[in-house]
């Protein structure tokens, strides 16, 4: 009886060991990719290639998903406000939510599916077919030539990918409020206008956006280069990756999120 | 693939992002008509300043002229003292009225600018001597019920002087 107790602790103890363990390596590694983050910008088609990957590819599935939440919110923030008479503040509606939460969640979330995902896979790949091990031998530093330019490129890409699904996810709502169920066009904007700050708002959100981004890619790459170099191990952390990731840019949200909007 | 290939697609990603950015700052924000080159600062004295918020606009017949700077509280006269930035093309009169209104039944609050009749115009730094607060719902009801039952036994009274 005792003895179990003692292995469930043991077995908690040992598990919260090993995440603090995983973070302190993960935080060391980080400091690592800053460190060898000269590379990426020095050639920069390294970055640009990674971009490619990271941005133009995860383009398609972004806009269609912003075009389509913005609809969603557009026939829901409707159906909502019409009951207290207030629907000409539906682009209100729609672009706060957009520019403030969704944009950088939604994208974000997308973003570590889509591209996160690939990235771990590939430098996991490479680790398990010893790459970059024989980089490595030809005294070519992987974190600096594989790690860091994917890092920077999901840095970079991330906010305009936000950017990107907020204005899809309005012109749909507008699509939605305004030709579909007949919201004044002009009170649609002019109402959006007067609540929406550049600062507040769309500054925050390009802030939150970069901040998710660097997580995501932060994630992504060491799940992959700290993979057990195997096909399991791989497709294992493939999974973490995605899973931390979500986790991580709804928990940053809301730290973020505190700190942004206290309502002055 | 080739370079100049990802170099355009690149390219054209960060364009589109960029543009994207451009249409939130320009479209949905308001970045354009928030921009004010030369502005100056007043300020007033409230009694009570109701829900008014830092950055809640300046208005004077219904056109936005400024926006509120700074709200703080003075110690010595139990004042809430708000600081307004004003657009440095309108002038108003230094005996202008500066009252806190309500944007509809519910919306947000805002410093409406009665223009007075004095030939000389508030300078950055002035202070608006003639204020009028903000209208507490809580307190205009309670004071409608005092009046209601002040005046009720009264007309009671005469009803029944005229039996």
């Amino acid at each position: 009886m005792l003895e179990g107790i003692a292995a469930v602790l043991r077995a908690m103890g040992g598990w919260v060991d090993d995440r603090i363990t995983r973070l302190g390596v993960a935080s060391r590694f980080f400091v690592l990719v800053l460190l060898h983050s000269g590379t990426s910008f020095r050639r920069l088609f390294l970055t640009i290639r990674e971009i490619y990957f990271v941005g133009v590819l995860s383009l398609v599935i972004i806009l269609v998903s912003g075009v389509f939440v913005g609809m969603v919110l557009g026939l829901q923030g409707y159906d909502t406000l019409q009951r207290y008479g207030s629907s000409e503040a539906l682009g209100v509606l729609v672009a706060l939510s957009l520019v403030r939460e969704l944009g950088p969640v939604v994208a974000g979330l997308l973003f570590a599916s889509r591209a996160g995902s690939a990235v771990t896979a590939e430098i996991g790949l490479m680790k398990a077919t010893e790459q970059l091990d024989a980089m490595e031998m030809m005294a070519v530093n992987p974190v600096a030539r594989v790690v860091a330019p994917r890092f920077w490129a999901g840095v970079i890409s991330m906010p305009l990918l936000a950017a990107l699904f907020s204005a899809c996810g309005i012109l749909g709502g507008y699509f939605v409020g305004v030709h579909l169920i007949g919201v004044d066009e002009g009170s649609f904007w002019s109402q959006m206008q007067a609540a929406v700050d550049f600062r507040e708002d769309i500054v925050n959100g390009v802030i939150k956006s970069a901040v998710f981004g660097a997580l995501v890619s932060l994630i992504a790459v060491f799940e992959g280069y700290d993979c057990v170099p195997t096909a399991e191990g791989v497709s294992a952390a493939t999974t973490r990756t995605v899973v931390t990731s979500s986790l991580v840019i709804l928990a940053a949200d809301f730290i973020l999120t505190a700190f942004m909007f206290r309502g002055a | 693939m080739k370079r100049p290939i990802i170099d355009l697609w690149v390219g054209f990603f960060v364009a589109l992002g960029i543009g994207a950015l451009v249409f939130l700052a320009l479209k949905v924000g308001n970045l354009a008509s928030a921009n004010m080159s030369e502005t100056y600062v007043v300020s007033a004295r409230f009694d009570n300043i109701g829900g008014l918020k830092v950055r809640a606009p300046v208005k004077s017949a219904g056109v936005v002229v400024g926006r509120v700077t700074a709200i703080g509280f003075d110690q010595d006269s139990y004042e809430a003292v708000v600081s307004m930035t004003i657009d440095g093309r309108y002038r108003f009169p230094r005996d202008t009225i500066a009252s806190i209104l309500t944007s509809g039944l519910l919306g947000e609050q805002y410093v409406g600018f009665d223009v007075g009749g004095e030939p000389e115009f508030l300078k950055g730094g002035d202070v608006i001597k003639i204020t009028q607060s903000a209208v507490v719902l809580e307190k205009l009801i309670g004071q409608f019920l005092f009046n209601k039952a002040a005046e009720g036994p009264v007309q009671e009274g005469q009803g029944q002087n005229n039996k």
